[in-house]
């Protein structure tokens, strides 16, 4: 076994100190000092299936951009349409892209008014993110103001009683969150409530300035949402089928080939950035989830290699699933491979059968792969 | 943490324990169980294995990662503890009361160079 290096100038999140008092164990994420786990991850996987549970997002960040053009400018930066935004408050998910048709970041959008939208992005690639914007920005649309929020903190409640457990500590805003359809917000000054996640289960992502979210979390806290680390939410993410920037894609990579092309809006003529790469490349490899079949081989692993008749592959993700009770995994593999197929992983110099499953696994609490 | 005083350890977080029969019955440590978080697989273990100490004897897996288990002293590997290929994650609850693999010493004085409760917990202290 080998220990974790120390913790060297990591960033801390406003809900840092309650994580400690939690007895959380802290990693290093992305250059963010971020809880693990609290106890267990596995129970705290449970607890969002089958209950509720909190995460600190506020690692991730939320760029606002505004101005007249705004819109015109989403058209362009990012590889899905926001032109499918058109009532306030409605998200769409997206990557973006650059020139060569890999993916820079995966982020959602918010319409909140024609003249202000909002992303969130991930963490690790927070600083490039903004860099990137606001030299895409001065070329083309210099009038635009763009506004990285670190003054906003952001917890995700999940799961089935996640809803209830938010209105019963604000019910303030139970009234206008209530008829909030999936992915969509409501905005209130510096609040926003988004019903979004990345479980595949129900309920919130909450923005709110620093100075309110240890209160907040406390208060979930007291109403039963448990409180449930990084290890968690991979595992959960990887159940719904979510892909995770860094494992499933990166710059080098096309979203055509990381089971993206549902996010990449082609039907009109609009020139986005990695447009062109995208029509050139096309999509060059299958992308798919797996199901280990020989539960005494032990646990499929990023980057582990995968045999198939038509030539190898890679596993991006891997774990083992708590709700499943086996090892499931997300691969790149050559294109003809298809669901129903069996194909073997290099666990550790053994070759393990494994069927080829649609993701996702798991989805509002239920198996959807036996 | 948890470090009886009647076993011995290794730096790489095994727990040794020196049968009357002569053999050795090796787990991995409160300490470890903990760094690796929920374990959901043990295995890789071959019984008849003839190992150096510290080549690899199995391997432990958690949701998070897999970590190798190595032999602790140079022997052959004579049992593996089947029970924990349904209940692995019983190494969480109770690392000493359940064992990974059982050894027959190549020589019983290599067990001498092993570390006590006191040196490990030097170790496992230091992360």
């Amino acid at each position: 076994m080998s220990t974790s290096a120390s913790l060297v100038a990591l960033k801390r999140t406003p809900l840092f100190d309650t994580h400690i008092a939690c007895n959380a164990k802290m990693v290093d994420f992305g250059g963010w000092e971020m809880p693990l786990h609290y106890g267990s991850q596995v129970e705290e996987h449970h607890q969002v299936r089958r209950h509720a549970g909190m995460f600190d997002v506020s690692h991730m960040l939320n760029v606002d951009i505004k101005g007249n053009d705004v819109r015109d400018f989403l058209r362009r930066l990012v590889a899905n349409n926001v032109d499918k935004l058109q009532t306030p408050g409605k998200a769409l998910y997206s990557c973006m892209l650059n020139p060569q048709g890999g993916v820079i970041d995966d982020l959602i959008v918010y319409f909140l008014s024609e003249t202000h939208f909002r992303l969130v992005v991930n963490a690790g690639s927070a600083e490039k993110d903004v860099a990137w914007i606001k030299q895409q920005a001065s070329a083309t649309h210099p009038s635009l103001t763009i506004t990285p929020r670190r003054d906003l903190a952001m917890i995700a409640v999940q799961g089935p009683a996640a809803r209830q457990a938010v209105w019963s500590v604000w019910p303030h805003c139970r009234l206008a969150s209530e008829s909030l359809i999936a992915f969509s917000a409501q905005v209130e000054g510096d609040v926003m409530i988004a019903r979004t996640g990345y479980t595949g289960e129900d309920g919130f992502e909450i923005v709110l300035p620093v100075c309110d979210a240890p209160a907040f979390w406390s208060a979930l806290k007291t109403a039963g949402v448990a409180p449930a680390g990084l290890g968690a939410r991979d595992t959960l993410r990887l159940e719904a089928g979510m892909n995770l920037y860094g494992n499933e894609m990166d710059e080098t990579v096309s979203p055509l080939d990381a089971g993206l092309a549902w996010t990449v809006d082609m039907k009109t003529a609009r020139a986005f950035i990695g447009r062109e790469a995208l029509e050139a490349n096309g999509k060059q490899r299958a992308f798919v989830g797996l199901k280990l079949l020989d539960r005494g081989a032990g646990v499929i692993r990023a980057h582990m290699k995968v045999v198939t008749p038509y030539g190898d592959g890679e596993i991006t993700s891997g774990t083992h699933s708590p709700t499943l009770g086996f090892s499931v995994a997300m691969a790149r593999v050559p294109l003809a491979v298809v669901a129903g197929d069996t194909v073997h992983v290099d666990i550790r110099g053994k070759l393990v059968p494994a069927l080829v499953v649609k993701m996702p696994f798991v989805r509002n609490g239920k198996a959807l792969v036996s | 943490m948890n470090i009886p005083a009647n076993l011995k350890y290794t730096k790489s977080h095994e727990w040794i324990r020196l049968e009357e029969d002569g053999t050795i019955t090796v787990g991995i440590t409160d300490p470890a169980q903990e760094m690796l978080g929920d374990l959901v697989f043990v295995g890789d273990v071959k019984v008849g294995e003839v190992l150096s100490a510290g080549e690899t004897a199995g391997v432990v897996e958690s949701v998070k990662a897999a970590s190798d288990i190595y032999a602790p002293v140079s022997g052959e590997v004579t049992e593996f503890n089947g029970e924990l290929d349904a209940a692995p994650e019983s190494l969480n609850g109770a690392p000493y009361a359940n064992w990974i693999f059982k050894m027959k010493p190549a020589n019983v004085e290599d067990l001498a160079k092993l570390l006590d409760a006191a040196a490990y917990q030097a170790v496992a202290t230091a992360g």
